[in-house]
Formats: structure tokens, sequence, C-alpha cells
């Protein structure tokens, strides 16, 4: 048993951080989904780790981790999950929620629909919807269709396809509730009130500390997850992923709260990024199945 | 990454299970939780097995008679002798889990002679005097003096949440012998034979009503200077290094234990039929029931990371984390279960066939999980403050 990064690891998602710090500071945020970017991550491999690379569900958490930390607007998933089927940006439908809202339609060439009776791929540009005028996050367009599109099977199995966006969606939320954590502990050291920097209260420092603890186990349940996925015989991968995604969900919008809590007046303005980040926690807590839904899923094992 | 025994722990793990399966059935039956001489008869017993079998301290290195294990070989020990049900530490807790490393790491080579084969063996059984009634969380203000007086200390004071005061042989004392110094600084570590005359042990009644722990008064207690370990005055440090012997392995027994009780909850509660219908039909309950599983998990593969980081030499943040996290999902665990037995939750025996005895005793017992070795709040400051690097609220 080895249940830490090995080097190569921990030097592939180092080299993403480096990248995407340069590439995509919080800063440039506000521009949304940046094509420049996109071409990097592309270029990176992010997308092809696993047909390309060769490499596992592991590896792909550990970058998709560093992706949710930069806050990174696309089509991350269902691009990465279709890999060696499809080229280009792909989003994706799950065909099984109402209202049906689809992610970036814009921006990608296919739209990857998540049927449990057979999921197929459809051309981005022969989908219409109607744009949601307020999308929750506001980086993140979403259109309104009346129904899921046709498209053509590409024999991929639901369950497995579910398994794995439901690893990778937790894996940003993941690196979303990370940083949060730092976006709340740098401002509680430099924000002082009472003559003395805020994070030197217990009452705010308390918030930190569980941010922190709940990103810590929230990431230890992904990673197992990844583990299982990768190496059924390691363990229950279904009932891992399933944790993972709960709990990952659980850490990037309750460190949403915190982060905004922490950040006092401030955090209610547009003025500082950490509305972006709780907007996206809440997006994706509804992708890949929510918090409950993993929860009866747990329950249906017990 | 990956979470499969390498060949040598896969060949650990079956050797372990195969004499678990052998050993355990002859096991007697477990005495009633106020019965401390036939506690420590039971317990010492099982110790004196584990020894007899290369498995007593696991993690002591060989030096000192332990089988000096690898922090995944320990981990794989306490994960198969809870699943085996085999007894755990119990009286012997402080000796392995304190006391003897402590010793092993600070003490002289005639001090580990007399105490370390013992307490590996089970003859010995130690308990711990550090808390006081005003040194709790602030443990370094204790005031508990020992004064120089001969070849001797003589110490008054009064020690406080002493487990296993009455049945233990030696205690670990932490005294203040210098009172002028900066508080961290003049505390010394002492053993203490628990005859000393001048010595009064008395029980405190628990809200279990058990007396896990007693309360112990010191009047001119003299204990010799050569059962010093360490400096004078290094007390604290001494205190400190026991702590590298834990290697993420803390709460194994009961993370494992856990998992367990979230499965045979889940099982109660298709069984119990409540004015509201069968518990388990209730949706909100049976998600919360799987939510906690999911914790239990989490914790789980946390301990996994922990012992990783332990055995490569990673400084890691599991220890808080864990002790943080685990504790307040086991009363949460206590609260549902007590939900799924809904009536039947004000028994502390078993009745109508459910076990009402274990969740509602361990319901209350859980109560201190959150207070000792570190309130929940002081984990929460150690976190803020030295992995977070938030200012202290004070200096």
């Amino acid at each position: 048993m080895y249940f830490l990064p090995t080097d190569e690891q921990r030097e592939l998602q180092r080299g993403v951080r480096e990248v995407l710090d340069s590439a995509f500071p919080l800063e440039k945020l506000p521009g949304g989904f940046d094509a420049v970017v996109w071409s990097t991550l592309v270029e990176t491999g992010v997308f092809s780790l696993r047909t390309e690379l060769e490499l596992g569900l592991v590896e792909a958490a550990l970058v998709f981790e560093e992706l949710g930390r930069a806050a990174v607007p696309g089509p991350l998933v269902g691009t990465f999950l279709v890999a060696g089927h499809a080229d280009g940006a792909t989003t994706v439908l799950e065909a099984r929620l109402t209202p049906l809202t689809v992610a970036h339609l814009d921006v990608a060439t296919s739209v990857l629909v998540l049927d449990s009776g057979g999921s197929r791929l459809a051309t981005a540009s022969d989908v219409s919807g109607v744009p949601l005028p307020e999308p929750i996050d506001p980086l993140t367009p979403l259109h309104e269709l009346a129904a899921a599109p046709t498209g053509s099977s590409i024999g991929l199995d639901y369950t497995r396809l579910m398994n794995e966006g439901a690893l990778l969606t937790g894996a940003l939320q993941v690196g979303l509730a990370a940083r949060l954590t730092e976006l709340a502990v740098a401002y509680a050291k430099s924000r002082e009130q009472f003559d003395r920097p805020i994070g030197s209260f217990q009452a705010v420092k308390h918030i930190c500390a569980d941010m922190f603890v709940r990103t810590e186990l929230a990431r230890a349940s992904l990673h197992s997850a990844a583990v299982m996925l990768d190496d059924p015989e390691a363990g229950d991968g279904a009932r891992a992923v399933a944790g993972a995604k709960l709990l990952a969900d659980e850490a990037a919008t309750l460190n949403s709260r915190g982060c905004t809590q922490v950040h006092g007046g401030m955090g209610f303005t547009w003025e500082v990024p950490v509305h972006y980040l709780l907007k996206r926690a809440w997006l994706q807590a509804t992708e890949f199945g929510t918090a409950d839904d993993h929860a009866e899923a747990l329950a249906a094992l017990l | 990454m990956d979470l499969r025994d390498s060949a040598a722990e896969r060949a650990f793990r079956t050797e372990l299970r195969d004499w678990l399966a052998k050993t355990l059935p002859a096991l007697g039956p477990k005495p009633h939780h106020t019965d401390w001489p036939g506690r420590r008869r039971y317990d010492t017993a099982w110790q004196r097995q584990l020894f007899d079998a290369g498995y007593a301290g696991i993690n002591w290195p060989t030096e000192y008679g332990g089988r000096g294990a690898t922090p995944t070989e320990h981990l794989i020990f306490l994960e198969e002798t809870e699943r085996a049900g085999a007894p755990y530490v119990g009286v012997n807790f402080v000796g392995l889990l304190h006391a003897g490393p402590t010793i092993a790491t600070e003490g002289t080579p005639e001090q580990k002679a007399a105490h370390l084969p013992k307490i590996l063996t089970g003859e010995e059984i130690w308990c711990q005097g550090f808390s006081e009634p005003s040194a709790g969380s602030d443990l370094a203000s204790m005031r508990t003096r020992a004064v120089r007086d001969g070849d001797h200390y003589v110490v008054n004071g009064h020690k406080i949440w002493t487990s296993h005061a009455e049945v233990a042989d030696y205690c670990e004392l932490l005294v203040r012998t210098d009172p002028d110094a900066p508080k961290h600084k003049g505390i010394t570590w002492l053993m203490m034979a628990m005859d000393s005359p001048g010595l009064e042990v008395r029980p405190l009644n628990t809200l279990l009503g058990s007396s896990e722990f007693s309360e112990v008064f010191f009047d001119n207690v003299r204990i010799p200077v050569s059962n010093r370990v360490g400096e004078e005055n290094d007390g604290w440090r001494v205190t400190m290094v026991t702590l590298s012997f834990e290697r993420g392995t803390a709460w194994v027994d009961q993370i494992v234990d856990s998992v367990r009780l979230v499965a045979d909850l889940a099982a109660i509660a298709k069984k119990v039929t409540t004015h509201a219908g069968v518990a388990w039909e209730d949706r909100g309950l049976r998600r919360d029931i799987a939510h906690l599983g999911a914790e239990f998990d989490a914790l789980w593969a946390l301990t996994k990371r922990g012992v990783t980081e332990a055995g490569s030499g990673v400084p890691g943040a599991s220890a808080s984390v864990l002790k943080l996290r685990y504790t307040e999902a086991r009363q949460r665990l206590m609260d549902l279960g007590a939900r799924v037995l809904d009536r039947a939750a004000v028994s502390r025996t078993d009745i109508a066939g459910l076990p009402t005895g274990e969740w509602t005793t361990e319901r209350l017992n859980s109560l201190s999980y959150t207070i000792a070795a570190g309130t929940s709040q002081i984990q929460r400051n150690i976190i803020g403050e030295r992995i977070l690097g938030l200012p202290k609220e004070r200096g």
C-alpha cells in the first residue's frame, strides 16, 4: 500500500498548476471561457491523459483538482470522457434531469448525451436550445433544450461514464474547496479588525480549520475512489465514487459559504472572486449526481 | 498511489488472520466494565498471548523486544484484530502506547531493562498522571510540585483524569520542578510506583456510571531521582516524543468499528418499525446513514494516507484532521442510532430484541471523544495555527 501520489504523479500535478497559475490566474476568471487556455490544456494532454499518455483516473483526478482550483470554465469533464471517441470540446447533457440543460454549447463541437438507455454523441451545431438569461454561474453559459438530441451511439457504458464523470466532477469540487480555503486563510491573515488580524480570533480560525478538514477528507475519499476505479481489486469503486462525489460537493458548497463568511461584507460583492467559486460549486453539485443521489445510491448498497 | 497489500503485507495479514482464527475461540468472556481486577486479568492475559505469538509491541523497535513492524503492518494488525473482534489494548493502553515508547526513546538502559519487557508481556500496567484540575487544555500550566530532597523528589499536588489508576503498577507523572521557569520549561517526567506511600487514588464516577478515571492526590510522595526519564525540566519535550510512535494509527480500531456499525445500523433500520413505518423507508434517515457511511470510508482512506505519510517520512496533517473529524462523526453516528432505535434508545441494556445496550452506552461514552486528548476546539486551533499559519489569539 502506498496511498500518496508518487513522485511522477506529484510532478504532473505541479506541472498543471504552474501552467494554470500563469495562463489563468484568478484575475482572468471574469473573462469566462478562454480559447487560448483551452488550447493549452489540449496541448498539455489534459484530456488525452488516458488515451494517449496511458495514464489512469488517479492522474486524471489529480489534474482535475488543479482545473477546479483554478476554476477553469469549459466543458472539461465531457471532453475527457469522450477522448478517443470524439475530437474537440464536448459538453454533457444528462438526459435524466429536468429541465434539460447543457453548458458551454457555443464552444463545444459535440454533446455527449448521457442516457441510461444508451449514451450517444451529437454534433453541437445540430443542437438548438434557448440560452438561460441568467445562469447561476456567470462563467458557465447554459442552454435549455426541448428534447435530448438523437445523436449516434459510441458504445460507452452508461454506468462507467457516470462513475467517471462523478469522480472528475468531484475532483473539480475538491480543487475548488482547496482554493476557497486558501482564499479564506489569506484574507483572515490580512484583514484587521479590533487592531489584529481577524484570523487570530477563534471564531474565524475555526471556520478556516473546518474548511481545511473538509477538503482533506474529501480528497482522501476522491483519491481512494480513483484508485479503485483504476484497480477494481483494491475495492468497491461504485461505493467509493458515490462517497467521493458526496463529500466533494459538501466540501465545495460548505467551503463556499465559509469563505464568503470570512470575507464579511466583501464576500457579498462581485469585487472579490469568491462568488465565482461559490456559483461554480453550486453548479457542479448538480452534475453527475447530487449529494442526495449519491447518498441514495450508497443506501442501496447497505 | 495504490491501495493493495504488497506481497510481504499480504503474508503478514494472512499469518495474523490464521493466528487470530486459532486463538480467539478459546478466549473467555469479557468481564463487566466495572470489574477492574477482572479487566486487568483479561487484558493482560491477551497481551501475554500477543507476546508469545510475536505481536506485542507491534510498532516498537526490535531492540526493545517489539516487532519493528512497518506503519502499514501496524495498520494491518489493528485492522485485522478489530475485524476479528479481538480485545483492544485495554488497561495496557498507557504502557504500550505512551509510557513504553517514551522510556524506549528517552530512558536509560537500566530503566528500559526494568520496564519495557514487563510492559510487553502485560506484567506491568501503567497509568498517566498528566492533567490537573486547573491544567486541562492548558496542560503546561500544571502545578503538582516536585522538590528535590537528596536522592528523591518529594511530590505534592493533585492529578485528574488518570485512566486505570486503580489497577496500575506505575504512573507516568509530569511534575513542576522549576516554578520560576516559563511554563513549558519547568516540567519533569517521572516514573512513579503506584504503591508509594502518601498516594491516594479516588475513582471519579463518569456519566456512564463507571470509574474509567481517577483523581490522584499526592502528600509528600517520595520518588527516587533514578526514576526520572530525561533531564530535569525537560519533561515537556520528553512527553512529545511518544507521538512519533503512533504513526497515523490512533483511530484505526474505532474507524473499522464504525464502518461495521453503519452496516449494523442499516440492518436495524430495515427491521425496526415505528409509528411512522419501517425506519429504513424514511428517505432522510436512510440517506443520513449512507452519508455517515461515506464519511467513515473517507476517514479510513485518510488513515491510510496518514500511515503512508508516516512510512515515507512525509510530514502530514492527518493526525489533528482525523481526531477532529472522526470524533464528531462518531457522535453523529450514535445520535443517528438513537433516531433509528426511537423509544428503545432509552434503555442501556438490550430491549425489544435490539442491541440498545451497545448503542445507548456508546452514545453516552462518545461524548468524551471530543474532549479527551485535545478537545475539538484545541484541534481547530492546532489546524488553524500550525497548518494554516493563522496568528495566535494572544501574544
